[in-house]
């Protein structure tokens, strides 16, 4: 992707593209479906379970933009798509909404002509090492051999940091995170490296987890956002609104269980009844049903509870909130006000 | 005198041969051990299949079946066979072969690839196998047709209309060639088809749909996956790979320059750009050359690429079998007054088919394995498939048990259609040796 005229021909044509299929939202109320690109497949984020739906963090985005907008959870075209893919897709017109734990960057935002309608997951950089190398600190691996994939940030990121700390090392080059796995164990490297939750997804894997830690030092932002095509504010605001939904329900502790109770009967705070569109019209500004929000928050569950759901301390995964707590709790996650 | 002469009356019975050349000893001198270097060879080698075996085999026998995931797999391995063994986790196959061998396509509609793909082989039956009786070959004339409404379902009347096109070409030749002569006819016959598909063929089977509605449940192509994917792309790359390629290599060779040109042009582009671009291609920029809410199938826009690709292969691995023809057999056709088209049918071809065989099968099951490559632009074919599998949390980590199924599966295909190639060419085997 650092090809000049390619980054150069997409940018025109999403331009092309985008000015063409402005009515985004128009386009999939009347198709009756949403064109969702997603992973090929991402521990917790993105999979095929045994039955052929696709479930995950990121999947379950598209399931409440899809209930928000449809009314139902279950319309949603699943697009896997590859890291080499999913711009096009989503400039081209393919799908609606890319919900590939796409990392919001400066040039993807202003270059490729895409709107970032918000964050989902707050994820960093990391390292894990074999307890047996004795290394409790990244800034101790000097002259240490790196498994990273190769065609990603993690690949400058990882080059920064150690030229940062004046250490050196050794990068072995792989293509995909199975084939890392295996090269760590079969000690190709000394270190692994990519996002902190493929970290901990990978070491859930492992036979024996326990000989294995997770360095301290994350070396970099990776803010994983939903995004779609510049151009089309109505529909990027669908997205940004049901986003900020689901954000703003655990923040206010509706939940899955209890909104029906909520919406019967309504509470006194008025925050929560606009959400929920028994007080007020936002769902009309959205050009959306009054209760837009509260399907999509029973599609799966408030932000919280979808966390808990497939990535959290529940799950083998076992991601700590962290950054992604409710800013109330010391994390990141502040929806702005529903008015 | 005493006569000293010996004559023998009676012949010498038979002996046994000797003990080191009979029998089970016999056959290991003759082949394993008939000199020291051997034996030390047949040594090596029987210690390096031990190794290997010694270390697969417990694997793939102390395994589980029945765990729902990867940690109950190395439990139950655990628990059964003492602690520290390590096994294969088949659990994965045995919950997913399914999707491997389906994708996406509803469960309730298996029947329809199965059907579809029964129906192709069958179709391909009397073209493989000259044995088999000629009426076959409607049947191979309707698969084409058939097939692909299987596959993706829909209205019966899309491919009957579709295969109308071919008739219409076919009366647009006799009509035309009778009225205005024979180049014409054939310029109507590629136009008329073609003009019907473009435009009026989709009207008239909305209209016959309308009127007499027959059709079963669509399915989209993104439900296609797994080997079926593989088996949809490699199938039709195959069986239209050999005739488009054959046409191109007979036009590398024609004296027209025009027509030579392009197949040159081609040939060579194909052969000079990687697949793996071409699918690119496909997937991605044909997206920008088409109008916008143009919906051109994924699937069939990357069949068209790899068969193209086969294509130009297969024009080279034949113009190898015409150059290999002696320059005699073109002039006796000539001698025999045949034109073009029946030198080329009945002389030309055969010959140079049955050269170009073994690499005309190596061809066919390179595109087969090279229909892996689709996962690369996001299709989810075996390969595709095993990556999303390991992204369930449960499975995350299973590598070899999902390689060694999904290369078991390729070696079958691979290997019968390498057995089929031997058997063609015993049979075809003519010329005295």
């Amino acid at each position: 992707m650092k090809n000049p005229v390619f980054l150069g021909a997409l940018t025109v044509a999403s331009l092309v593209a985008g000015a063409a299929a402005a009515a985004t939202l128009d386009d999939v109320k009347s198709r009756g479906k949403l064109n969702c690109g997603t992973n090929t497949g991402l521990v917790g984020f993105a999979a095929p379970d045994a039955n052929g739906d696709w479930q995950g963090f990121d999947v379950a985005l598209c399931r409440a933009v899809a209930a928000a907008v449809l009314g139902d959870q279950s319309a949603v075209e699943f697009v896997p798509t590859t890291g080499k893919t999913r711009f096009t897709a989503l400039a081209s017109g393919e799908i609606d909404i890319l919900a590939r734990n796409t990392t919001w960057t400066f040039s993807r935002d202003v270059d490729l002509k895409f709107t970032f309608v918000g964050v989902n997951y707050y994820d960093g950089q990391g390292f894990i090492v074999p307890k047996s190398l004795g290394v409790s600190s990244a800034k101790e691996l000097d002259g240490a051999t790196v498994c990273i994939q190769t065609g990603t940030t993690t690949e400058l990121n990882l080059a920064d940091f150690f030229r940062v700390n004046n250490i050196s090392y050794e990068p072995v080059p792989i293509e995909t995170s199975a084939e890392a796995q295996q090269q760590y164990l079969a000690g190709a490297c000394d270190a692994y490296t990519t996002d902190a939750s493929g970290l901990a997804a990978t070491r859930a894997t492992f036979e024996d987890p326990t000989a294995h830690v997770i360095l301290p030092e994350i070396i970099s932002k990776e803010p994983l956002g939903p995004l779609v095509r510049h151009g089309d504010d109505d529909w990027a605001d669908v997205v940004r609104w049901t986003l900020n939904a689901l954000i703003a329900a655990e923040e206010y502790g509706v939940t899955s269980a209890n909104i029906d109770e909520l919406v019967a009967n309504p509470t006194s705070n008025p925050e929560i009844n606009r959400l929920l569109g028994t007080e007020g019209d936002l769902g009309a500004m959205l050009g959306l049903p009054a209760d837009w929000a509260v399907k999509a928050i029973k599609a799966g569950g408030n932000y919280g509870e979808l966390f808990e759901k497939y990535i959290g301390q529940s799950t083998p995964i076992g991601l700590a909130r962290g950054l992604n707590a409710q800013w109330t709790e010391g994390g990141l996650l502040y929806a702005p006000p529903f008015r | 005198m005493a006569d000293l002469t010996f004559v023998r009356h009676e012949m010498v019975p038979e002996q046994a041969p000797p003990a080191t050349s009979v029998g089970p000893r016999g056959w290991l001198r003759e082949n394993l051990f008939s000199s020291p270097l051997n034996a030390i060879l047949t040594l090596l080698s029987l210690g390096l299949i031990w190794w290997v075996l010694s270390h697969a085999l417990p694997w793939i026998v102390l395994s589980s079946w029945t765990a729902s995931s990867l940690g109950e797999c190395r439990e139950q391995i655990a628990a059964a066979h003492g602690e520290g063994t390590t096994g294969a986790c088949w659990a994965v196959i045995r919950e997913r072969y399914l999707q491997l061998l389906f994708g996406f396509y509803p469960s309730d509609l298996y029947w329809r690839p199965l059907l579809a793909f029964g129906l192709a082989l069958l179709a391909l039956a009397p073209v493989l196998f000259t044995a088999l009786p000629r009426r076959l070959l409607w049947l191979s004339a309707a698969a084409p047709f058939v097939v692909p409404w299987l596959l993706w379902g829909g209205s019966v009347w899309v491919p009957v209309c579709v295969a109308l096109g071919f008739g219409l070409g076919l009366a647009a030749l006799r009509v035309v060639s009778a009225a205005a002569g024979g180049l014409a006819g054939v310029i109507a016959a590629g136009v008329v088809p073609v003009l019907w598909w473009l435009f009026l063929a989709w009207v008239a089977a909305g209209l016959l749909q309308a009127i007499l509605p027959f059709g079963i449940t669509p399915v989209e192509s993104r439900a296609f996956g797994g080997f079926m994917l593989s088996i949809t792309i490699g199938l039709v790359a195959i069986t239209l790979s050999l005739p488009i390629g054959i046409v191109l290599a007979l036009g590398r060779q024609s004296n027209l320059l025009i027509i030579k040109a392009i197949c040159v042009g081609f040939i060579e582009f194909i052969r000079g750009v990687p697949l793996i671009t071409l699918l690119f291609v496909a997937s991605l920029l044909l997206n920008y050359f088409m109008p916008p809410g143009t919906n051109f199938d994924i699937i069939l826009r990357v069949i068209i690429m790899v068969t193209l690709f086969a294509s130009a292969y297969m024009a080279e691995v034949i113009r190898g079998g015409l150059a290999a023809l002696p320059r005699g057999q073109y002039e006796a056709a000539d001698a025999l007054g045949l034109d073009y088209w029946k030198a080329q049918r009945l002389i030309v071809m055969p010959q140079a088919l049955k050269i170009s065989i073994p690499g005309i099968v190596s061809t066919f099951i390179g595109v087969f394995k090279d229909t892996t490559l689709v996962s690369i632009i996001g299709l989810l074919d075996p390969l595709g498939f095993s990556n999303s599998i390991r992204a369930n949390a449960e499975w995350n980590g299973v590598v070899w048990e999902l390689y060694g199924f999904i290369a078991a599966l390729f070696f079958v295909f691979c290997f019968s259609m390498s057995r089929y190639s031997m058997y063609l060419e015993r049979k075809l085997r003519t010329e005295n040796r």
